[in-house]
């Protein structure tokens, strides 16, 4: 197991470059298509199905169009920006946003660390613990926000009050979990289904670690928390990063599970979900496309610093 | 780890370890309880289903299960495996050339291309919803299962392109030149010199897409009504608890969790792959 990060094919610059000469630019220009020809079908497809709607949002959000109203369809200006960013709504649903993805993806990585750990050992079971460990992860999404909603958080037939009820008998408190902490109890069945995710990436990166280096400082005579904070943990930091960049790009974007545990109730709407409603109850089109653009700003200037990490390691393989 | 029992002796050590093998027993039941609990209570009676506290021993039954069927789920069901499968089967057929061009025989600025394809994973899909939604609306495409196939190969489709570069790279290049030599065409290239390398890649990148397609709900909620309705969309049936049926919501979701609970398990090592764009091998 190693991590590629991304050993590219052009460690050696020509290995397949076209012949250097003198048949001239035309055969180079035909060698540079024909090199793109596999790729364009692939990258035509993505232009079109990605970006060009992205293009359209841009031009809707400066119209006013309602699907309510639509004889009033005409250019707005800048006033679907000013009203999504004076909306109260919306900046708390940044906040949300915010959250929720912060709260998952770091209490998923420090849990998807220890496990991982506790599972780099060798141990009765091991295999057993690991395929439990990784079933929450695939249980489809909208099942699981069911799960957790009507089995577990329930306050009359849940198993967490059915458990309190064991445990303590009939006087038991019986609390209504979701409605006292609605942005938490989305947290936590997210954080369930995150975890595994974590715990595989970081369980990959423990196992691809140097051993025999590891059994000399050992010899050398470092102790288990020396070597865990001076090898272990710079060893796994690509992997670190790595896991905490594809759980945010897919946290971030979080419909399913505040869709169904709250429905955005309760102050837990997060921008996903109040892009969805302004465009699929309310019909405000131009808002809605606002609000996209917003977000995908949003988006670009944290994706900048993430890809741009993702990037050195990139370069740092390449320099090798 | 074991931290404080490294100094003394081996005995000792053990009994370190034998706590921490117990502990890690008890987190993976942990993470597993919830999804077990499902599992029961999906054959218990409704009755015995909403019971506080529970109860664990109630007789087992398929009543949940048959409720569950005579609902009609089947034509969700197969909407969404038609959409996976074939939204998988052509993700591979594009981005397999897509992965040769940036691998093998790359394109100039080859890594400006791959973080193109990253980039547009980075856009909130719900950004780009409205102006589908308007086009598929205009053109009479709502409530068509291409539609989300369509969109479920382009959601797919940068994971996929990344996994199979990673993979593509470690060709030996001694074989591809062997091929050239021989004269043999690029698909002929590609069909039998690369793929038979790149298989595992092309078997992690298929398994990944294939779950993110299945699990996949804002697009299909959005723009799919009675007829493309998928498995997941299905299931937000259920999301409000009037007159639930908890036995009833547990065996559908076990139901619709089920392909993807097989295949996963099957593929653990497929899934690590394809989880990290193919940068854990």
């Amino acid at each position: 197991m190693s991590i590629d990060a991304k050993k590219p094919a052009a460690v050696k610059p020509n290995r397949r470059a076209a012949p250097p000469g003198s048949e001239g630019t035309i055969m180079r220009k035909a060698g540079d298509w024909a090199r793109r020809g596999p790729l364009l079908p692939a990258l035509v497809f993505m232009i079109i199905v990605t970006q060009l709607p992205f293009v359209v949002t841009i031009i809707v959000s400066f119209m006013n169009w309602n699907a309510y109203y639509p004889d009033e369809r005409g250019f707005a200006g800048i006033d679907n920006f000013r009203r999504v960013l004076t909306d109260v709504n919306t900046r708390h649903a940044i906040w949300v946003t915010i959250l929720l993805t912060a709260g998952v993806v770091l209490i998923s990585l420090v849990l998807g660390l220890l496990i991982a750990l506790l599972l780099d050992r060798k141990f009765r079971g091991r295999g057993a613990v690991r395929t439990m460990m990784i079933t929450p992860f695939l249980v489809v999404p909208v099942a699981a926000a069911l799960l957790w909603k009507h089995a577990l958080y329930n306050p009359t037939y849940g198993l967490f009050n059915g458990v309190l009820k064991w445990i303590f008998g009939d006087n038991a408190p019986q609390p209504d979990w979701i409605s006292n902490q609605p942005l938490w109890s989305i947290i936590f069945a997210l954080v369930w289904q995150w975890t595994p995710f974590m715990m595989l990436i970081l369980l990959a990166g423990l196992q691809s670690r140097p051993l025999d280096v590891i059994e000399a400082a050992g010899i050398d005579g470092a102790n288990q928390w020396e070597i865990f904070r001076y090898m272990t943990l710079p060893h796994l930091r690509q992997y670190l990063e790595l896991s905490a960049l594809l759980g945010s790009i897919y946290v971030v974007q979080n419909f399913d599970a505040v869709f169904t545990i709250t429905s955005g109730g309760l102050g837990t709407a997060n921008l996903p979900y109040t892009i969805y409603q302004t465009f699929y109850t309310a019909h405000d089109y131009g808002r809605a496309s606002a609000a996209g653009v917003i977000v995908v700003i949003g988006t670009i200037a944290i994706a900048t610093f993430a890809l741009r990490s993702v990037s050195t390691l990139f370069r740092e393989e390449t320099g090798k | 780890m074991s931290g404080q029992v490294t100094i003394v002796t081996g005995k000792k050590n053990r009994g370190g370890g034998f706590v921490l093998s117990g502990v890690a027993w008890i987190v993976g039941i942990l993470f597993v309880l919830p999804v077990l609990w499902m599992l029961l209570t999906s054959f218990h009676s409704e009755e015995n289903a909403a019971k506080n506290p529970p109860d664990v021993t109630a007789p087992l039954t398929l009543d949940g299960y048959r409720s569950f069927f005579d609902s009609g789920p089947w034509p969700s069901i197969a909407n969404s495996l038609t959409a996976s499968i074939l939204s998988t089967a052509l993700v591979i057929l594009l981005a397999f050339p897509a992965a040769y061009a940036l691998s093998i025989r790359p394109v100039k600025k080859w890594t400006d291309v791959l973080f193109f394809f990253l980039s547009t994973k980075m856009l909130p899909v719900v950004a780009g919803l409205l102006p589908i939604y308007l086009f598929a609306q205009s053109v009479g495409f709502l409530d068509n299962i291409w539609l989300l196939i369509i969109l479920y190969t382009s959601m797919n489709l940068p994971i996929a392109v990344w996994m199979l570069r990673s993979f593509l790279s470690e060709v030996p290049v001694e074989i591809l030149e062997a091929a050239s030599v021989d004269g043999a065409s690029l698909t002929r290239t590609l069909r039998s010199v690369v793929a038979p390398v790149v298989t595992p890649g092309i078997a992690s990148a298929a398994l990944i897409c294939f779950i993110f397609s299945w699990n996949e709900l804002l697009f299909a909620r959005v723009l799919t009504g009675t007829v493309a309705q998928t498995a997941p969309v299905f299931l937000t049936g259920f999301v409000t608890s009037q007159g639930l049926f908890l036995a009833k919501v547990c065996a559908a979701s076990i139901v619709v969790s089920l392909p993807v609970l097989i295949a996963g398990f099957a593929a653990q090592d497929k899934l690590v792959q394809g989880l990290s764009l193919g940068a854990v091998k």
